[in-house]
């Protein structure tokens, strides 16, 4: 039973893909259509991408040498707070969710689109206006706060753009909330008949799981952006002078932003789960305790901000209870990390390209959570916090994690996306060569902070050289290795072979219709009687290489 | 030829320079010990997996036993709940040990601000950018800022605190090792943040007595503190026989306030410091809120004597 002939949708070419619903400027910034939207939002995160990563070729060049003048002081405190800016609130958290979230959450429930459509567009719109006005800030003006506006020093003495970045910031907020709104309505309302909770693909787990924590923890971001602005403005809020707390801001604000770690990681583990059992041919590992761990993540994930704030004059008393709740977090994360493991043993297992990013993903996300536990335990951290250990950690996660599996996610989907299959080669080469020039850049930064380098400094010790000579050197592989998908993706959407409706033979509802989906996504609405990753009797495993699925999600409406 | 140059400039040891860098230490190298392993075990599995298992190989697939399906996962679970709970039950330990500040600790004084660390010796004498303390004799660093958030971090000492405006933050140390240890800014604090640097200068203990004895003559902290005190008035209302109903100071450092809305406050330094600034925030019982802010009058440089002197007011018989 091959996956093309248990599709029982219409063939292509019967109807229109959504690619051909009109062609000009406008059929694309006025559609409402979720695959068209999830495009909107490729094309800006990737432009946003790449500034971020300007800023932070930048850097890396300063820090080539230890009393570098490539830039100024001043210069450089706008360079990281740029990066950061642009990197976790343009980039990291809307990546996924936006872009392979909207395209995939309602075609792999068997819906026609998302449950609000006109939201979702009112979404990209804000995020574009808002990410745009900051961006015009930061180049502008300039910010020289860093991404966590610390007060007082973001209110009372930074003569930069403070004000404008921080509506800026406010406002793609909005745009964050409504994406996780929809999502959550979408999953709740629009599942196809007999797809039950735990018949859910794991990436929509991902996605449902990360919609939970935008709603509910951006809205103090949102509310603690508002308390900087007035506070510039002239009333006091964290000013001492007045009484006020400047580490009570430290705790909105990390109230925030630790969640959003696990907005930003919580979408990586949804893709990898689907990378690793259609690569392996086998049914993930546990497939409940996947789903009850990533929700537990959300949960545990609001309750662990303390570990920001350890040297920040805390109750030693307050330490310890976060530490305890950040070593809590650990666990489900490491099952999941055992899951995925256990999930290749008896696979047939294929070295495509997206799995390789989903391989590279394992080792990078298992190191980045296990330094996790170094800054978990107090004594520790007292030592490393604020320096490189930290910035190497949280690039395990946040790069070496969720953009390997970003990428991944891309190279899967890719040809149901664009129709069009890209060069496997290049693309091999792109995921090993990431995953090379990610450790060279970042293994160093380890070193150098348990030396005790302070992080956003822009000249340091003589003794910390070595390490920032490695990383800056692993920065430029690091480089290509991000400009090589353009490349090769670009060449793909015009000269690629023409992609089947299920290249990868994989169990999804999103590989019954053609490559790419017409605007409905479905001829009619596909009936789901059986499991998510049927790909073969429970009782044996695979048998033989690209078995196709026993039963695809879907297949026997 | 410069790139070996490079790797011998470029130690991989720290100095281990105070008693909490051994614990530091300790546990740093045990939790790398753990992180390796777990490492290994995943990296072996993985690729061991993607070998035996590669698509096409002749190795036996079948079903997974049913022990795999679920002894395997309840094993693994509880497992990395105990591994984790002993790693936090340890460190926590190590950590709660460490606060306890013995009473004789040697108390100075550090005033951060935009770029620079002042320092203030109990015997009074004055630095900048530099700390010299004894060898093996409990330091406590009392700090705090005069603008943004700083933070001393001594990386030999393997210890950090962040130094808060509007508020006293402390830093116990013991140090092991005579010599001079850098001391860097690491919490973001503006332009010249990378730039904020000192030196922390440990001397034997008789070396550092004759250290001070050998800075010029002059007031000893609380000796300039009476000074403020005076210069400033505050004897008008606090003196003896002050026509002003103001609290008495004298044996007010460590005692129990009552206050005016209920309840207790302990008249630690942070509390003298936010009634000197902000005296309506916390207002003894039994006073009204008369007292005006010394908000920009007094510098924290000059809190700092002021408050060393107030400490020293004993109750009289």
């Amino acid at each position: 039973m091959s996956a093309q002939a248990s599709a029982p949708q219409a063939a292509p070419g019967d109807e229109p893909s959504y690619l051909d619903e009109g062609h000009s400027v406008a059929s694309w910034i006025f559609s409402t259509d979720h695959k068209r939207i999830a495009i909107l939002y490729a094309v800006s995160i990737t432009v946003f991408f790449f500034i971020g990563g300007a800023a932070a070729t930048l850097m890396r060049i300063q820090l080539f040498e230890p009393n570098n003048s490539f830039v100024s002081a001043a210069q450089y405190n706008r360079l990281f707070t740029m990066h950061g800016i642009i990197m976790v609130w343009f980039f990291l958290v809307p990546s996924i969710p936006t872009t392979l979230g909207n395209f995939l959450v309602p075609m792999m429930i068997g819906a026609k689109d998302v449950a609000l459509p006109k939201l979702n567009l009112t979404s990209w719109w804000l995020y574009v206006g808002g990410a745009i006005f900051t961006i015009v800030c930061l180049i502008g003006g300039g910010v020289d706060t860093g991404w966590t506006f610390y007060t007082p020093y973001s209110t009372l003495y930074s003569n930069a753009a403070v004000l404008s970045a921080a509506a800026g910031v406010f406002v793609v907020g909005f745009s964050s909330i409504l994406t996780g709104v929809n999502m959550i309505t979408t999953v709740h309302m629009l599942r196809a008949p007999g797809l039950t909770w735990f018949r859910l693909p794991l990436f929509v787990w991902g996605i449902y799981a990360t919609s939970l924590v935008m709603v509910l923890a951006t809205p103090v971001l949102a509310m603690t952006l508002l308390l900087v602005i007035a506070e510039r403005m002239g009333l006091p809020v964290f000013d001492p002078r007045f009484g006020g707390d400047p580490v009570l801001f430290q705790h909105l604000f990390w109230f925030y932003s630790h969640p959003a770690v696990y907005i930003m990681i919580l979408p990586a583990m949804g893709v990898i789960s689907e990378i690793i059992a259609s690569e392996a041919r086998r049914r993930v590992f546990g497939y409940k305790a996947m789903a009850v761990a990533m929700l537990s993540i959300a949960v545990l994930g609001f309750l662990v901000w303390g570990h920001h704030m350890f040297v920040a004059g805390m109750s030693p008393f307050a330490d310890i209870v976060f530490s305890f709740l950040s070593f809590v977090i650990a666990v489900p994360s490491a099952i999941k990390v055992f899951n995925w493991t256990a999930t290749l043993y008896r696979g047939e297992i294929r070295f495509g390209a997206p799995m390789l990013y989903a391989l590279g993903f394992l080792g990078l996300f298992t190191v980045g959570g296990l330094t996790g536990l170094f800054l978990a335990s107090v004594p520790v951290d007292v030592h490393v916090h604020g320096t490189y250990f930290v910035i190497a950690h949280f690039h395990y996660i946040m790069v070496g994690g969720s953009v390997s599996a970003y990428f991944g996610g891309l190279h899967y989907w890719w040809p149901k996306i664009t129709g069009r299959m890209y060069l496997e080669w290049w693309a091999r080469l792109a995921a090993i060569t990431m995953f090379l020039g990610f450790n060279f850049t970042f293994f160093p930064q380890f070193i150098a902070g348990y030396l005790g380098m302070p992080r956003r400094h822009f000249v340091y010790a003589p003794q910390y050289h070595l390490y920032n000579v490695m990383s800056s050197t692993g920065a430029v592989v690091l480089a290509a290795a991000y400009l090589l998908p353009l490349f090769y993706l670009g060449w793909s959407l015009v000269w690629g072979a023409r992609a089947g409706a299920n290249p990868w033979n994989a169990t999804g509802l999103e590989w019954l219709t053609p490559s790419p989906p017409p605007k409905q996504n479905f001829a009619r609405t596909p009936r789901v009687d059986n499991d998510p990753y049927d790909y073969h009797e429970p009782e044996t495993g695979p048998t033989q290489a690209d078995q196709p699925p026993r039963q695809p999600q879907g297949g026997v409406a | 030829m410069s790139l070996i140059l490079l790797v011998q400039a470029s130690p991989i040891v720290l100095p281990e320079a105070s008693t909490q860098a051994v614990v530091e230490d300790r546990i740093f190298l045990i939790l790398l010990a753990v992180s390796a392993a777990i490492v290994l075990l995943v990296l072996t599995l993985v690729i061991g997996f993607s070998i035996v298992y590669r698509a096409g190989s002749a190795a036996r697939r079948g079903p997974l036993p049913i022990w795999i399906r679920h002894e395997f996962e309840i094993g693994w679970t509880s497992a990395t709940i105990f591994a984790f709970l002993f790693i936090f039950w340890w460190t926590a330990s190590s950590q709660l040990h460490l606060q306890t500040v013995p009473r004789s600790a040697l108390e100075i004084h550090v005033v951060a601000k935009q770029w620079m660390w002042k320092i203030q010796q109990p015997s009074g004498v004055r630095e900048i950018d530099t700390l010299h303390a004894p060898l093996g004799i409990p330091v406590k660093l009392v700090m705090t800022s005069q603008d943004v958030i700083h933070d001393f971090y001594v990386p030999a000492f393997r210890l950090k605190q962040d130094v808060i405006p509007g508020r006293y933050t402390e830093l116990t140390f013991t140090a092991t090792e005579a010599g001079t240890f850098q001391v860097f800014c690491a919490q973001y604090c503006g332009l010249d943040h990378a730039r904020m640097n000192a030196d922390v200068v440990i001397l034997p203990p008789a070396d550092y007595a004759r250290w001070i004895a050998d800075q010029p003559e002059g007031d000893t902290l609380a000796g300039e503190g009476e000074k403020i005190f005076a210069s400033h008035g505050c004897g008008g209302c606090h003196g003896q026989g002050a026509a002003v109903h103001a609290p008495p100071l004298d044996g007010l450092y460590g005692s129990r306030v009552p206050l005016a809305g209920g309840g207790f406050a302990l008249a630690d330094e942070n509390y003298i410091h936010d009634c000197i600034l902000l005296p309506h925030k916390r207002v003894p019982a039994g006073y009204a809120p008369i007292m005006p802010s010394f908000q920009g009058v007094l510098s924290e440089d000059q809190l700092v004597p002021l408050i060393a002197y107030i400490k020293t007011l004993k109750a009289k018989p």
